[in-house]
């Protein structure tokens, strides 16, 4: 945890990992994301996009999951690590 | 047991307002962060993982399937690899049942004579019942038990939310729900039941653009007209294996013009009658896990052998009696088949067609399947009756009758985009319980296919192609 | 002879479907939920002699109610109270399967966690142990291959004992932080006066606070339903064929 910046998901490159600080999303797409694994201080793997950019798979808690940069944009995280996961 | 008291109404609203008092944003999060975390540190806990190479399967095939550059590709030619599966395997086996079932339709002619059965007896049941049967399972059978083993192999194997993903893009583009991928998929299946598999989609309104457009995805009971019509007419020209090639090539194409009308009549509607913006959802992409080939396999050629001779007896059969007896009702000179046929007629010519496919289409209202069978019992009922052993003499009927590749072209383009059968239009209707919307599920399809059968034909005819 | 009722809880893809196919055979249908547009498969199988009718719930990532599907599944296991709740987990995500199960774990104590798709697990070098997980949690815990058949009998026999009553479950619970702890204290003994003991009232009160007014209105419904037709168990019909 050397660089301490925060951006958003949908930031990301392929292959960075996260660490998720909060989530700028509310109602039932919050709860969704909660329960898929993206809470607060989960670690989370990016993929890589689909062929035209967007949904882009990330992985999170052992688990393959695809968002649109509608709720990507609004996962705030902070960089821990390199092509590993 | 411990009787509720009188006044349940006032006690839970007391309580529900205690709750909501005690209540504040946060609990939510928390109550799912708690469980999460627990999640976590148990698993932690009972969860070793020794493997090394844990999900790089996975991951790998994910970074080809899915890339920029090989998605669209690895996906079209998956597409046509089914088909030429399909066309190349099926075409020996529909012969043969062909052959077969002409073998037996001779035996049971003799019986009838042998017996002095009546000629209209006769008729109704081994030109019409029999026949008429005889041909929806012969090109009909192969096929299917062909196809769907294939395209369920590679759904088990997770292939289809990869689809999903890679499409994703295009359909919320046209307004619509990203599992609109998954729906139209069961279409390739049957439209009725895809029309119930919309509900997945939880949004009404990204539901209804998915039963509005279901349709345009060729269902069990249309791919054999696609086929037949693609290899007699489209790959004519070609020898053997190219000619599978040039009807896989055909057949995608027809897929892929599905799709996009699919895209764009959502995106119309989307922009119109059904305004408003995507919903948001999240898609999981699970692991690719080998299927149960051989169960996947057997599983799916029996069950959907058995749909097909299920639909063959319960639709077909009767449908193939009542055209036969409409077509040797005569009134004055002329059949009652022939009057229905010869009003239709100018309005089939118009769309590059003929009447005996436009009362094909309308009779086959009950079911995609029939259409064919009952076409060529229009077609054999006025002229000579001809003994068809063998698929490639269907070619014959169809020139005799002033077939081009036009006629061909176009009766596939209103098959892929006419109205839905009756069975999907009463799913519409009970699902969506609206009349209207089943009359518009009727109307937006039966006016696009007139609108470019008419486009194509006119088109053709003035640039002098037929 | 009365058919137990035996519902399958659990994520997508975990191979349920796959395992009510196994269980049930052809004998099964599928009809609607009531008043819900969600498909509801239920089946009958027969395990030494006893029949047991098992339920389909849709798969679902969790049972806040945020879509029909989750509505359905958690009305059923709190409302219906099956005998026996199987949540079937991917053993390859023990962390997110385990997030729905401790939420079912809330809701009754009748459950039996299922571990599925255990081959996948090992070939990818996972071990799970399984009664390091069943001493924690509280509940049966059993390992099986659905697609191999492999565990399906111990599956069964868990689920005849627990249906008969001869495994007694202390489900874990989980803890939440002292101050929501605090508030559920607080309101969970009015809860169970208006309840009784046939609905979990910690859970509810934890709904409450939550501000889940969907439940609110079931729970009402099912109240008031009692009151006025005395003590009703569900209006599931079992069908027998056997």
């Amino acid at each position: 945890m050397v660089l301490n910046k925060t951006k958003t998901l949908y930031d990301c490159q392929s292959g960075e990992v996260v660490q998720i600080k909060s989530l700028q999303v509310e109602g039932t797409m919050r709860r969704r994301l909660l329960d898929l694994g993206f809470v607060p201080g989960a670690c989370v793997k990016v993929l890589q996009r689909s062929p035209m950019g967007d949904p882009v798979a990330y992985r999170v808690s052992h688990t393959t999951i695809a968002l649109r940069q509608e709720e990507s944009s609004r996962i705030w995280v902070e960089e821990i690590g390199g092509d590993q996961g | 047991m411990n009787s509720p008291s009188a006044a349940i109404p006032e006690s839970l609203n007391n309580l529900i307002s205690r709750a909501t008092s005690l209540s504040d944003a946060q609990i939510e999060d928390e109550i799912a962060e708690s469980i999460y975390r627990t999640s976590r540190e148990l698993s932690r806990e009972a969860v070793i993982y020794t493997g090394a190479g844990e999900q790089d399967r996975t991951e790998k095939l994910d970074r080809i399937l899915t890339s920029p550059i090989w998605g669209y590709p690895i996906m079209l030619i998956m597409l046509g690899v089914i088909f030429w599966f399909t066309i190349a395997g099926a075409n020996v086996p529909s012969s043969m049942l062909a052959e077969t079932f002409a073998r037996v339709e001779g035996w049971l002619t003799a019986l009838f004579m042998a017996i002095g059965a009546p000629g209209w007896l006769h008729g109704i049941l081994v030109h019409g019942l029999f026949r008429g049967t005889a041909w929806v399972v012969s090109v009909m059978l192969p096929p299917m038990a062909i196809f769907f083993p294939i395209f369920y192999l590679l759904e088990n194997y997770g292939y289809l939310p990869r689809v999903a993903f890679n499409m994703d893009r295009l359909f919320k583009w046209a307004g619509a729900h990203g599992k609109q991928s998954l729906t139209m998929a069961m279409g390739f299946g049957c439209n009725a039941a895809a029309v119930m598999s919309t509900r997945i989609i939880e949004s009404p309104r990204e539901r209804m653009l998915a039963i509005l457009t279901n349709n345009f995805v060729p269902c069990n009971g249309r791919w054999p007209t696609l086929i037949l019509l693609a290899s007699l007419f489209m790959a004519a020209g070609f020898a053997g294996s190219s000619a599978t090639l040039v009807t896989a090539l055909i057949l995608m194409g027809m897929v892929l013009f599905g799709v996009l009308v699919t895209l764009l009549v959502s995106w119309t509607l989307s922009k119109t009658a059904l305004r408003g913006v995507p919903t948001h959802y999240t898609l999981e992409l699970p692991p690719y896990r080998r299927p149960k080939i051989l169960n996947t396999v057997i599983r799916a050629s029996l069950d959907k052998s058995w749909n097909v001779l299920k639909r063959a007896v319960i639709v077909a059969a009767p449908a193939s009696i009542i055209t036969w007896i409409f077509a040797n009702i005569y009134i004055g000179d002329t059949s009652i088949f022939m009057y229905f046929v010869n009003f239709l007629d100018p309005f089939g010519q118009l769309l590059g067609m003929d009447g005996f496919i436009i009362a094909a289409f309308i009779l086959g209202l009950p079911a995609n399947e029939i259409v064919i069978p009952i076409l060529l019992m229009g077609y054999l009922s006025q002229g000579a009756m001809l003994e068809i052993d063998s698929l490639s003499e269907l070619k014959h009927i169809f020139v005799n009758q002033g077939w081009t590749w036009l006629t061909a072209l176009n009766m596939m383009l209103f098959s892929l985009l006419h109205y839905p059968c009756g069975t999907t239009l009463f799913n519409i209707y009970q699902e969506t319980k609206s009349a209207k919307w089943t009359f518009m599920a009727f109307a937006i399809p039966t006016t696009i296919a007139v609108g470019v059968t008419l486009i194509t034909a006119t088109l053709a005819r003035s640039l002098g192609w037929v | 002879m009365t058919s137990y009722r035996v519902a399958l809880a659990g994520n997508p893809n975990t191979g349920k479907s796959t395992l009510f196919n196994t269980l049930t055979g052809l004998k099964q249908h599928t009809g609607n939920w009531p008043g819900k547009t969600v498909i509801r498969a239920e089946g009958t199988y027969v395990h030494n002699n006893q029949e047991y009718t098992l339920v389909d719930l849709p798969g679902t990532y969790s049972l806040y109610a945020n879509s029909a599907d989750e509505e359905v599944a958690r009305d059923y296991i709190v409302f219906e109270k099956p005998d026996v709740t199987v949540v079937v987990m991917d053993a390859t995500a023990m962390e997110r399967n385990l997030n729905l199960a401790l939420q079912v774990m809330e809701m009754t104590d009748r459950v039996i966690l299922c571990i599925n798709l255990m081959d996948e697990a090992e070939k990818k070098g996972m071990t799970i142990h399984d009664r390091k997980l069943a001493d924690r949690l509280g509940v049966p815990v059993v390992k099986i291959s659905a697609r191999n058949k492999q565990g399906i009998d111990q599956l069964l026999d868990a689920i005849e004992r627990m249906a008969e009553g001869k495994i007694t479950t202390r489900p874990y619970r989980v803890t939440y932080s002292e101050d929501l702890e605090q508030k559920i204290r607080e309101i969970e003994p009015d809860v169970r006066k208006i309840v009784g003991d046939q609905y979990p009232a910690r859970w509810i009160a934890l709904r409450l606070l939550d501000g889940d007014y969907s439940l609110l209105k079931t729970l009402q419904d099912q109240l008031l339903n009692q009151r006025g037709k005395g003590v009703e168990t569900g209006e599931l019909s079992v069908s027998c064929h056997t």
